[in-house]
């Protein structure tokens, strides 16, 4: 099975290649390819992480091609980390492409949007198989592409086309810090393969400042595609694109790939103290600062989006306070339960025609299957007991709390209660209530099809049950399972004092608490905060201006930069250019007027080089004395 | 006789030179050119004329030379002249000016 496991990617590169070629086809069975090619893809995902389950693994490479005495590899390997993502990606690609089905109904480009969604899920499955980095930054760059390219789905809306480009150019500049991060490795280890690289790290062949230098690059790049400050605008503007593609790429696999690569390299950041706590800083800066954003936003997919930036903030706080467990744990239950609400907020979407949750409300009883998994995805993401959120986001408090980073664990719990407040607050306003759209859209609500529920069911059940994996009641077999893998696990209890998921719970339930007093039971006016800090609320709902200051800063700057460039093109490189035109053509009219073929000017011109010479001559004493 | 100095002898032919010289360079007729040029020859010979009296090896070779050189100055002047009219006969002018076929 596991000789095989590099046919994985190729199935949906398959789908795309097919796909491309039914481009024009109105038939919208064309989804079928797609959909059958990408479960093929889930099978032998999901046989291949049974098989490393058992502790089997593997790693085939051969030479691309030689650079002196260097050898550049290609190939694929198979450990308990990329196996598990094999699985997420498969699955959650799987599922969204199933729901398309349903929710791209009637569009022009169907064929195409499942051609997307194939070269996608390709390049993130190849991207999971890499055994070194270059083969990484090639499919990271496809991802990039995938992503762009669906996000532009509609490209006819200018908001779409505007999206696109700058997830583009965002993430580029991450990308630019990883290509950095890896040439450095390259010159001093000689190599682009995870292994050798951690050779060298382990045998401390590498100085601790190149060290340190070496992963905050490559965290550059984590930043760029995961969302996190200073780059995650681009993320929120990504839901222009359609919803199931939001629940895929910007939800589940894409996004996560920073924090996979954060996990993939993580002998390189365990080396460098100070790398690690940059990891941790930013990722529960994010947190926090997304959440914060999530409060008061109004479209429905801009909240999930803002709570997806800050669950990755979660991520990477995890791994920056050594808890790579409780990392890939979350990542794992935030795919399953962010895709659910993704798609739940998508079928929503795909009832009443808008996206503006306050002309929402009162959906609980006409969208029957909707409604209750939408209510699991929220109660999952706020952590309340016994659901998956509960424990993931309970190992990253304590590993947090373990590593001694006081400060960033109550900023962590502080953004808990915000998330559970937040997807609350959508839930009440969406769910509950009056409907409050336009009378005419109210009679058009129905359920969605079958082939729209039924993911949302699969992710629903997993959203419940992927927390068992690893908690401290039932066994840890994630962290048994990844400890078979490359990276030394920090030892030591990271489930902390059992007072943290106690303090998790509290921060859900108040958070939970207050959205219904505020958005249900209305005993707490809805703008109480708005009116009390109203400067406050301003700058949180305009999200903390970051836009406005990109654009005045990066954007106003580099304008100026260019209209600078472009002065200087045109009048100190345009005017050598033309001086020297100018000079020659001086010259030459001179020349041309000397030959005129008159005798007597050439007699002239003879007469004065003849006196000229004889006057040196006559000054200098001759050449013979 | 020998109150006269080789002086005023090479000053004369210099003169002489300068004159026939400025006028083959500045006037636009071809006859005064070619007069000009007959100048500066004759320049020459008060030159080797001289040397040939006041040198200090006097004898009559310069003279002599002088002799050659007005023969040669008269079949010149012939050619010359001869030349003038054909192109005068081709282009119904003697300006010098007009005549700049050298630029082709």
């Amino acid at each position: 099975m596991l000789q095989m496991s590099w046919l994985i990617p190729l199935f949906p590169l398959l789908s795309f290649i097919l796909l491309l070629l039914f481009r024009k086809s109105k038939s919208e069975s064309t989804a079928w390819i797609g959909v059958l090619l990408t479960g093929v893809s889930l099978v032998m995902s999901v046989g291949v992480f049974l098989a490393v389950w058992q502790g089997e693994g593997i790693k085939t490479e051969g030479t691309w091609f030689q650079i002196g005495e260097r050898a550049i590899t290609m190939g694929f390997e198979v450990n308990p980390l990329n196996a598990l993502m094999l699985v997420i990606v498969s699955l959650v690609s799987f599922l969204v492409h199933l729901y398309s089905k349903g929710y791209m109904h009637g569009d022009e480009r169907f064929p195409v949007f499942f051609a997307y969604l194939g070269l996608f899920s390709f390049a993130m499955l190849g991207l999971v198989l890499s055994p070194n980095l270059l083969q990484l930054y090639m499919f990271w760059e496809l991802v990039g592409l995938g992503s762009f390219l669906l996000i532009g789905f509609y490209y006819f809306k200018p908001e779409a086309k505007a999206a696109a480009k700058k997830a583009f150019v965002m993430t580029r500049i991450g990308d630019v810090g990883l290509f950095i991060g890896m040439v450095l490795l390259f010159w001093q280890v000689g190599s682009f393969e995870y292994d050798e690289i951690f050779t060298s790290v382990k045998n401390g062949d590498i100085s601790s400042g190149m060290l340190t230098l070496t992963a905050l690059c490559i965290f550059v790049g984590a930043v760029g595609k995961s969302g996190q400050l200073p780059l995650h605008t681009w993320l929120p503007d990504a839901m222009e694109g359609p919803t199931p593609v939001s629940a895929l790429i910007h939800a589940a696999t894409m996004v996560a790939a920073g924090v996979y690569l954060v996990a993939a390299m993580y002998p390189l950041f365990q080396a460098s103290e100070a790398a690690l706590t940059v990891v941790a800083v930013v990722g529960g800066l994010t947190a926090i600062f997304a959440a914060s954003i999530g409060l008061m936003q109004k479209d429905i997919k801009r909240v999930l989006a803002y709570s997806t930036v800050s669950q990755l903030g979660y991520m990477m706080l995890a791994l920056g306070a050594s808890g790579y467990v409780a990392g890939i744990f979350h990542l794992t239950t935030h795919a399953f339960f962010k895709a659910l609400l993704f798609l739940a907020a998508g079928s929503v979407i795909h009832a009443v025609h808008t996206q503006n949750i306050e002309e929402m409300g009162g959906l609980w009883k006409k969208l029957r299957v909707t409604g209750p998994l939408f209510l699991i995805g929220a109660l999952a993401i706020s952590g309340v007991p016994l659901l998956s959120g509960f424990f993931s986001k309970d190992e990253i408090l304590a590993s947090t709390y373990a590593d001694g980073k006081y400060g960033l664990f109550w900023l962590a719990v502080i953004a808990a209660f915000m998330t559970a407040f937040y997807m609350f607050r959508l839930f009440f306003l969406v769910f509950t209530g009056e409907a409050r759209g336009e009378e005419h859209e109210q009679k058009g609500v129905h359920e969605s099809p079958g082939v729209m529920t039924f993911p949302m069911i699969v992710l629903g059940v997993l959203a419940v049950v992927a927390g068992y994996l690893n908690t401290t009641w039932f066994g840890t077999f994630l962290s048994d399972y990844l400890a078979q893998g490359p990276v030394d696990l920090p030892h030591g209890d990271h489930h902390g004092p059992a007072w943290i998921p106690l303090l998790a719970t509290l921060a859900a339930a108040l958070g939970i608490g207050l959205a219904y007093l505020i958005y249900q039971k209305g005993t707490l006016s809805r703008d109480w905060i708005t009116r009390s800090l109203p400067s406050l609320a301003e700058v949180i709902y305009n999200k903390w201006y970051i836009d406005e200051g990109y654009d005045q800063t990066v954007v106003k700057g580099t304008r100026a930069l260019s209209k600078l460039g472009v002065l200087f093109d045109r009048y100190v490189v345009d005017g050598l250019v033309t001086a020297v035109t100018n000079g020659v053509q001086g010259l030459s009219k001179i020349g041309s007027r000397l030959q005129n073929g008159q005798v007597q000017s050439y007699g002239t011109a003879a007469i004065f080089g003849i006196v000229i010479l004889l006057l040196i001559v006559a000054l200098t004493g001759g050449y013979f004395s | 006789m020998s109150a006269v100095p080789l002086t005023a002898y090479l000053m004369l032919a210099l003169i002489l030179f300068c004159i026939g010289l400025f006028g083959a360079l500045t006037k636009r007729n071809a006859v005064i050119v070619l007069i000009s040029i007959e100048l500066m020859l004759n320049a020459v010979n008060i030159n080797l004329v001289a040397f040939a009296k006041y040198s200090i090896n006097p004898g009559l070779t310069g003279q002599i030379f002088s002799l050659f050189t007005i023969t040669v100055a008269a079949a010149e002047a012939a050619v010359g002249l001869a030349i003038l009219i054909a192109l005068y006969r081709n282009r119904q002018t003697v300006n010098v000016d007009e005549m700049d076929t050298m630029k082709r």
